[in-house]
């Protein structure tokens, strides 16, 4: 079990690296949203304007179903990703004693064939301390080119 | 790619569209994209912006079409001008954000001549210095160069470059109706720009990304993964158990061949078309009763049923815009290069109308358009190994075969089965069309 909430978020972002869908999505609660807000760390919420994801459990499952699936052409040839993420930082404990907020600023990889794509931005994750470990509430993802025109990223950032 | 000379050639660029194929080098010419830019786009009718965009006096947009940078504003008699977004002095740009307010005139930051939101110069600075120069006479001294022709249509607010050419009317002539229905389904007739652009770079030829929009056949195929994905986490249950949003959208892009060949297609002149006449994937949405009451009170019963049964496709109003009429979202096709395109996904709030239609433009366009839709990640896949593919030597043709009979050639306004390829092969010879220096000006 991981105590410390910042190597959690170090965790997080290793089992997507190491294409371990099942245990990364594992570390959502079942209420949680994966979200990548399309006005970036401006945004105040994910209704009043869309977002580039804004993803609830089902839409995760359906996600990793889909990466799984041989027939996923656009996953041809592969497709792998690197995150680098400089020391995560506890910015304040939230409206409940159980939850926690960490901040990291990251820089993410994908590549495919010859192509490479970086990103880069600050995760915010909304953990919640249970009895057995950290769970995620939300993974926001803020990123600095988040109005720009963007490529397909077709893994998680 | 042969390496042709088009400029001088004008019969060689019509030989690239056969009745049934066209030539790989419309996709991949560098040389035939520039003549593109300066023919093609400039002869036909842009989309270039929503007038919600603009509500207030001195409010613009900035943006791209062609190669050319423009600005819309909304000028004091509230009609919106379009101008080429340089200074009449050195060429400066007069706005660089994508949208503000310019206040009261346009000021440029070099050496601070100033213009009228007509376009008209105010002052210059220290003006004496161009006493009894030519600067008056000259384009410089004449204020801001207006675009050629802006029309505004229902609030859609479209350009065309070229000085002279087809009027607004007859370019898109019965394709408009895609946009009074758009407009219609609010009880008001006013629809407003909501929830960002989400913006999309494809490495692609746009023609493509144009060619896949009327492309009835691929979804089975090519979104297989997606659907099959929505099946398996939806399984267990019922056909008339209330389906979440992501569901309602995303399973009936598995609807099958004869879904979507039944579905239907129009094609008009000039490129335009229409798939899904008669029903589409978006035809099943939950209906919402408090919404048709206003409809009906602001409509009559007749007229709202009417404008609410037509939920099409796509209508494709040639070259730059996708509309659907349910859910409230449209595609800006902006070509950047022969191999990269941008596209735009907007949402609108249709006014007097419930949230949950915009929840379902902005859930659809991030489901369906954007950098990170599942749906989306096969087709851009796709695309860009076509536009790969092409460069292979032994077959240097596209096929458009899907349902060709020579008939088609000398009919204009047709319905026809949602496969065919008519959609298509309609959109190739409006773009053969229309990539003359100088086109006649009327159908």
């Amino acid at each position: 079990m991981i105590e410390d909430p910042c190597d959690f978020v170090l965790h997080e972002a290793a089992l997507i690296d190491a294409s371990q869908w099942d245990d990364w999505l594992a570390l959502f609660d079942a209420t949680a949203h994966y979200w990548v807000p399309l006005l970036g760390a401006d945004q105040t919420d994910p209704h009043s304007h869309n977002s580039i994801a804004y993803e609830d459990y089902l839409l995760l499952q359906l996600r990793i179903q889909r990466l799984q699936n041989p027939r996923a052409h656009s996953l041809h040839p592969r497709v792998c990703c690197q995150h680098v993420l400089q020391r995560p930082r506890v910015v304040s404990p939230t409206a409940s004693a159980h939850e926690t907020l960490v901040q990291t600023p990251f820089i993410y990889i994908e590549r495919q064939g010859e192509e490479q794509i970086l990103l880069t931005g600050t995760y915010v994750h909304r953990l919640l301390q249970t009895a057995t470990g950290w769970m995620i509430l939300q993974k926001r993802v803020n990123l600095l080119d988040a109005g720009q025109p963007l490529p397909a990223i077709q893994l998680f950032i | 790619m042969s390496q042709m000379n088009y400029r001088d050639q004008p019969d060689a660029i019509q030989a690239l569209v056969q009745e049934d194929r066209v030539h790989r080098d419309l996709y991949l010419s560098e040389e035939l994209f520039a003549l593109e830019q300066e023919r093609f786009f400039a002869n036909t009718w842009q989309f270039a912006g929503h007038a919600s965009q603009l509500p207030n006096v001195g409010d613009y947009v900035s943006l791209d079409i062609a190669g050319r940078p423009l600005v819309l504003v909304r000028d004091s008699d509230a009609s919106i001008r379009a101008y080429y977004n340089r200074c009449a002095h050195k060429g400066a740009r007069l706005v660089n954000e994508e949208s503000g307010n310019t206040g009261k005139f346009f000021r440029c930051p070099y050496h601070a001549w100033t213009y009228k939101l007509n376009g008209q110069q105010l002052a210059i600075p220290f003006k004496e210095g161009y006493d009894g120069t030519r600067l008056g006479t000259c384009a410089s001294g004449q204020g801001l160069t207006a675009v050629a022709d802006v029309v505004n249509y229902r609030d859609f607010v479209f350009v065309r470059l070229a000085p002279e050419g087809l009027s607004f009317q007859d370019y898109f002539g019965e394709v408009l109706q895609s946009l009074d229905n758009l407009a219609d389904r609010s009880p008001e007739g006013r629809l407003v720009v909501a929830g960002g652009v989400l913006r999309n770079i494809i490495h692609c030829n746009w023609k493509m990304y144009l060619e896949n929009i009327n492309d009835a056949v691929h979804p089975m195929s090519t979104h297989e993964s997606a659907t099959k994905a929505a099946q398996a986490v939806w399984q267990g249950h019922g056909d008339d158990e209330i389906k979440p949003m992501a569901m309602e959208q995303i399973l009936p892009f598995g609807s099958g061949y004869a879904f979507f060949d039944n579905m239907g297609g129009r094609v008009f002149d000039n490129g335009h078309s229409l798939l899904g006449v008669n029903f589409s994937i978006h035809s099943n949405y939950a209906q919402l009763p408090d919404y048709e009451a206003a409809m009906q009170a602001a409509h009559g019963v007749e007229r709202t049923q009417d404008i609410l049964q037509r939920s099409p496709q796509n209508a494709v109003l040639f070259p730059s815009l996708a509309v659907k009429g349910s859910p409230q979202v449209m595609r800006v096709i902006r070509p950047l290069s022969a191999n990269r395109t941008l596209i735009e996904a907007w949402s609108f709030r249709v006014t007097g109308a419930p949230d949950l239609l915009l929840e379902r433009a902005m859930h659809y366009n991030r489901l369906v358009f954007s950098p990170m839709s599942v749906v989306a990640h096969d087709d851009v896949r796709i695309f860009e190994s076509i536009q790969n593919g092409l460069r292979a030597n032994g077959n240097e043709w596209i096929s458009l075969h899907r349902g060709f009979h020579s008939d088609e050639l000398s009919q204009r306004t047709q319905t026809t089965n949602g496969t065919n390829e008519w959609l298509m092969r309609n959109q190739f010879r409006a773009w053969a069309k229309f990539m003359v220096p100088h086109p006649a000006s009327a159908t």
